[in-house]
């Protein structure tokens, strides 16, 4: 089945090679960082956190995500949705590979990261946070492999592999879940701290990923002979329409705790992140741009989704997914992260700015992730398209 | 076989090649780590340190620092402070002629000097 | 070697198990603590209830740092000095282990209306608080950071993987991150580190690091530097918070001290005379 990956267009071949030269160039910087020290990245004493952990967070929800496809199918026989199950699955296995590569690239010292099994500590969020992301990478590779691979035989599918497909469905919630709880149990850090935290992980990822999906799929029917249909394309908006409008109540819920109770706690984060914070006489306001331009755009996108003409004119759609998905990204990838430590528990105000080989890494890692989600994608295309025919 | 005349010769020098580093160790001179002048015990004896000084010291590590226990470790009536820095080195007093010997030989890099300094070191 | 070996495929066949680690996980998140060791304190004020145990606490009297200026930059130096802590000049790599800070930003939640003049101009010792109920031990997921029995918040340098989290858990801004290897030099050619201790080990890049309340010296049976530093004018008072009859109880209970953020329930082993 994997020779499937090997015969493709030379569009096919040029995304690869172009993917293969952000690894490389990614690859190239993150052995400076690794001989260097993570001083080669722009976090600090204050801002300890920076781009890679911020991607990693964003990412378990890309992940998760792709159980919005693989839910409807197994627990509501829901049958539209069976011929993209498998997308969904790989989308995910794609998405966990890039979280452990953030992982990894945010660990100071790499080479100890099993220290993590060897002195298990059940204490600790991150714990869990490794069993549930490797055990959601094992669990999407056999469901997605086995349901492919006996459509490549021409065979049903085994029944044993259901076992692993409904056991996905909570695991795919945990993975998001204990992600949120890395952050929504430190004492001190205020804008972490609040309850809504793992509900609103979950609502904007199955916003983002269901996005995600979506893009990809109405790239291939452009180029390939393979076409979700409009059914499963309809079902996949409304999806995305409500968690994004889930995600976005939340949002309000927490300037309401914020700027109702006026505890300056709460508020100082938000201001910094969207007015900016006066310093002494210097205004830092870092991050404004981006989370005022998220929040605009996201709202944007919320409205034109509920539109059936956008729906329905795929030229349309695409730029309001796209929207959607960085709109997300940046309120998931940018602020919640890097807000998080400003102020610092000292109230001081430490702006993080990453360096051009911190950028460059995150865009190797992420090209990684795009290159596996290529190649699977290749080969369910090439199998669906030779048994449909 | 066609070919053999090629073939076999090739297969012998690449034999020979990739079991290089096995016949020139043997034929070399194994490493040979300073003896300590003052004392002539060690905590326990050659073979088990030889075999398993970094287990010990791991050992050693673990109670020192993480239960607070560094009750000096007594052989033979003699106490020896249970450090690689302030116990070891003191009788093994030069790393370079000690450790370095087989770890130079075995290509082991221990990190212990990435933070520990040996004691006579220059600075 | 071995043994490590052993222990981890031992580890790693259980926790392939999925879950095994699960059970025995909730019951310590519901007894709420790891050691058992920090449950002991129960009072809002840090004292401990139980006095079977050693807790180390200090109290640090503010006004005699304030009456004796450059007592606190020294005792700074010399905790910096001896325990080989880098400075590389800058903020963004910056180590520290004792510092100090004004009274907004050591006891933010203290903002009020008209505070007293005095108060505004002084400047606070901070450092790692040695909390009974340290958030950075329950975040470490390696127990690089660990309680030890006499209430001291300790780091294991050799186990430390560098992912921040304790970094991120620690509501006090106690801890600093290796960004590079502090056994370097500068691009003018100064080393990291101006003066080795050779008998204390520096760190290594990609760990974290804090205050180790002197963990080396009072193994020696000497107090803390700091304290040691600021001795010849008591300005801070070091010792067993569960014993009633150490000067550290008597202080405590005679006089009006504050603790940084107690309202976050970490119980923090330094008090602040004001």
């Amino acid at each position: 089945m994997l020779e499937k990956a090997l015969k493709g267009s030379k569009t096919y071949w040029t995304w690869i090679a172009v993917l293969l030269g952000f690894i490389t160039v990614g690859v190239i910087c993150y052995i400076q960082q690794f001989n260097y020290g993570l001083g080669y990245t722009g976090m600090s004493r204050d801002v300890s956190w920076g781009v890679y952990i911020a991607q990693f967070t964003f990412l378990v929800g890309v992940a998760a995500g792709g159980v919005m496809v693989v839910l409807p199918y197994y627990l509501h026989d829901y049958k539209t949705f069976g011929r993209i199950t498998v997308l969904g699955e790989f989308l995910a296995i794609g998405a966990v590979t890039m979280c452990l590569m953030f992982i990894l690239a945010d660990l100071g010292q790499p080479m100890r990261a099993l220290n993590v099994l060897l002195h298990p500590t059940p204490n600790s969020m991150l714990f869990y946070d490794m069993i549930v992301l490797n055990g959601y990478l094992f669990l999407n590779i056999i469901c997605g492999w086995v349901v492919l691979h006996s459509e490549y035989k021409g065979a049903p599918p085994p029944k044993w592999y259901k076992i692993f497909a409904y056991l996905s469905i909570p695991w795919a919630f945990s993975i998001h879940t204990v992600t949120a709880f890395l952050y929504a149990g430190l004492p001190g850090r205020d804008f972490w701290l609040t309850a809504v935290m793992a509900p609103r992980f979950l609502a904007s990822a199955f916003a983002a990923g269901p996005s995600l999906l979506l893009l990809i799929a109405i790239i291939l029917k452009r180029n390939t002979k393979f076409d979700i249909g409009e059914v499963a394309q309809n079902k996949l908006c409304t999806i995305i329409t409500y968690a994004a409008v889930t995600n976005l109540f939340l949002v309000g819920c927490e300037f309401f705790t914020a700027y109702y109770s006026n505890i300056p706690g709460h508020m100082l984060t938000l201001d910094y992140l969207f007015w900016g914070i006066k310093e002494g006489t210097e205004v830092k306001n870092n991050l404004v741009p981006f989370m005022r331009f998220s929040m605009i755009l996201n709202i944007i996108a919320i409205i034109l989704m509920f539109l059936p003409q956008v729906r329905k004119d795929d030229s349309k759609l695409v730029p309001v997914l796209i929207a959607m998905f960085v709109s997300l990204w940046i309120d998931k990838g940018v602020g919640l992260v890097l807000g998080g430590f400003v102020p610092t528990p000292l109230e001081h105000i430490t702006e993080y700015t990453p360096t051009l080989g911190e950028i460059l890494i995150t865009l190797g890692v992420w090209a990684t992730g795009f290159l596996i989600i290529t190649l699977l994608f290749k080969i369910t295309v090439d199998v669906k398209v030779m048994r449909e025919n | 076989m066609y070919d053999a005349g090629k073939i076999i010769p090739g297969l012998v020098v690449f034999v020979a090649l990739v079991t290089f580093p096995i016949w020139r160790g043997v034929a070399d001179d194994l490493p040979k780590p300073e003896k300590p002048t003052k004392a002539r015990q060690c905590v326990t004896d050659t073979a088990t340190m030889r075999k398993d000084h970094m287990v010990l010291l791991n050992k050693w590590r673990d109670e020192a620092l993480r239960t607070g226990d560094r009750t000096p470790f007594v052989v033979e009536g003699k106490k020896y402070k249970k450090s690689l820095m302030l116990g070891c080195l003191n009788c093994h007093e030069d790393k370079k002629k000690f450790c370095d010997e087989c770890h130079v030989y075995a290509s082991v890099r221990p990190y212990c000097w990435d933070c520990h300094y040996e004691p006579k070191e220059k600075f | 070697m071995d043994m490590k070996r052993r222990d981890f495929l031992k580890i790693a066949g259980l926790t392939a198990i999925a879950g095994i680690g699960a059970p025995t996980a909730f019951s310590r998140l519901l007894k709420g603590e790891v050691d058992g060791g920090a449950a002991y304190a129960s009072g809002g004020e840090g004292a401990a209830a139980d006095s079977n145990r050693v807790r180390l606490g200090m109290v640090i009297d503010v006004k005699k740092f304030n009456q004796y200026k450059g007592l606190a930059q020294k005792c700074i130096d010399a905790c910096h000095q001896i325990h080989n802590v880098p400075d590389y000049g800058n903020k963004k790599d910056e180590i520290k282990w004792l510092w100090q800070e004004r009274y907004e930003n050591a006891f933010p939640e203290h903002s009020h209306y008209r505070r007293n003049e005095e108060l505004e101009k002084m400047y606070f010792l901070v450092s790692c608080n040695h909390c009974d109920n340290p958030p950075c031990v329950r975040a470490c997921p390696t127990q690089a950071t660990f309680k030890m029995k006499n209430g001291i918040v300790a780091m294991d340098y050799h186990r430390c993987i560098g992912c921040r989290f304790c970094m991120a858990a620690c509501p006090y801004g106690a801890r600093s991150f290796n960004w590079r290897d502090p056994r370097g030099r500068s691009a003018d050619g100064r080393p990291f580190i101006a003066h080795v201790n050779p008998d204390f080990p520096t760190r290594m890049r990609g760990v974290v690091e804090k205050c180790n309340f002197c963990v080396e010296r009072l193994a020696e049976g000497l107090p803390p530097k700091c304290v040691e530093v600021a001795s010849p004018v008591k300005a801070m008072i070091f010792g067993d918070l569960n014993d009633p009859n150490s000067e550290i109880s008597r202080i405590l209970r005679s006089r009006f001290t504050i603790q940084r953020k107690p309202a976050l329930g970490t119980h923090p082993s330094l008090f602040y005379l004001i």
